[in-house]
């Protein structure tokens, strides 16, 4: 139906777009410690030794956690299977609240304990308005 | 093949087609600018910031749907030999490049009030980047390489190098973690979006969409009127 210059070249677009797609893999693969944003903080139990580098934690923040002592603010960031003690001094978005999601960037003193530099809040993938908001509240 | 891709046949569409087009652009984005910025209810966590949405949210979708026609019309162009793809393709681009850029500043505007910061590495900005950085290599090979046929291989190498990026763009949220929230609107699961919000982001797709309809019948007539009067550009 097509002539054979029609099929090498569609032959020439698969091979260079397999390989490619092949290679981008491998790159990303080789680089997933660079192209998550945030480290869990199961993941961060599972570090072999700890660095004195900064690096970021998310999860959530847990349920009447929050305390804030003068400037500094205490609360606990978990991903509901291992938990991690954040403290903070400095500017707090406001979205940043119990029961949402964080991302902390800051340097690990141990397992469990965080120090924060700078607080990011992350909003999730819900949109609604107040009202529903509500309703779905007194429902649960 | 292909004969209704005739430069003298399709020039008699696109000279008419823009003003209706602006016609109905205009009225789609009032209502949606009406719906989004007046009649839709603010969020329960962001209250008025998620407006920005109605912007943004758009305008990255038309971004990914303008690079992926490109690519499938450079990758047929390229395979059946057919100029006028090419010229499709290259017509299609500047708009898709302008709500790639306008993605990624909404984004900003939203992020500062949101996330607390104006700028994040994550795979997902950082794809959306890169991608802002093919439409940018696309143009400019245009604009550098005088001879056709050599323009038609480059970007249509270009195309298929980038197209990588859009499903890494798409699926970054679900396969790593990342400061971007994952998709609010899916297809096979529900929804996570209420649909008074739902409604004039649609609205807004179809405007935006309208928009680089309307950007894309100018451009290629441009490039037909070329054709025709001076003869430079002769297929």
């Amino acid at each position: 139906m097509y002539g054979r210059k029609v099929k090498l070249r569609f032959f020439f677009v698969v091979l260079l777009s397999l390989s490619l797609i092949l290679s981008v893999y491998l790159v990303l693969k080789s680089l997933e410690e660079n192209v998550v944003y945030f480290k869990s903080p199961s993941d961060v139990k599972q570090i072999g030794e700890l660095k004195n580098k900064k690096i970021r934690i998310g999860g959530m923040v847990k349920k009447n956690s929050i305390e804030i002592i003068n400037n500094q603010v205490k609360f606990i960031i978990t991903d509901f299977k291992n938990e991690i003690n954040v403290t903070y001094s400095g500017v707090i978005p406001n979205l940043f609240s119990e029961g949402k999601g964080v991302v902390a960037e800051g340097h690990l003193r141990d397992r469990s304990f965080f120090e924060a530099s700078k607080i990011l809040a992350k909003h999730d993938e819900n949109y609604m308005p107040p009202e529903v908001k509500e309703a779905i509240g007194e429902n649960k | 093949m292909l004969k209704f891709l005739e430069p003298n046949k399709i020039f008699l569409i696109t000279s008419k087609a823009p003003k209706y087009v602006m016609a109905l652009f205009i009225v789609v984005l009032s209502l949606g600018l009406i719906e989004s910025l007046i009649l839709s209810p603010e969020d329960y966590k962001q209250s008025h910031s998620v407006r920005i949405m109605y912007v943004h949210v758009p305008a990255a979708w038309i971004s990914l749907g303008i690079f992926s026609s490109i690519t499938i019309l450079s990758l047929s162009g390229f395979i059946f030999k057919n100029k006028h793809f090419f010229l499709i393709a290259k017509s299609l681009a500047p708009s898709g490049l302008v709500f790639n850029i306008i993605a990624l500043v909404t984004g900003s505007i939203w992020g500062k009030p949101t996330w607390g910061t104006w700028w994040a590495w994550d795979a997902r900005i950082t794809s959306m980047l890169i991608l802002v950085l093919f439409y940018l290599m696309y143009l400019l090979a245009w604009r550098i390489y005088n001879d056709k046929e050599q323009v038609f291989k480059i970007t249509t190498i270009i195309t298929i190098f980038g197209i990588i990026n859009v499903p890494i763009i798409k699926y970054s949220v679900d396969w790593w973690n990342t400061l971007h929230q994952p998709a609010s609107i899916n297809i096979l699961s529900k929804s996570t979006i209420h649909s008074s919000m739902l409604f004039p982001l649609m609205i807004m797709t179809a405007a935006f969409a309208l928009f680089s309809l309307l950007i894309f019948l100018m451009k290629y007539n441009t490039e037909l009127i070329k054709i025709k009067n001076k003869g430079l550009d002769r297929l």
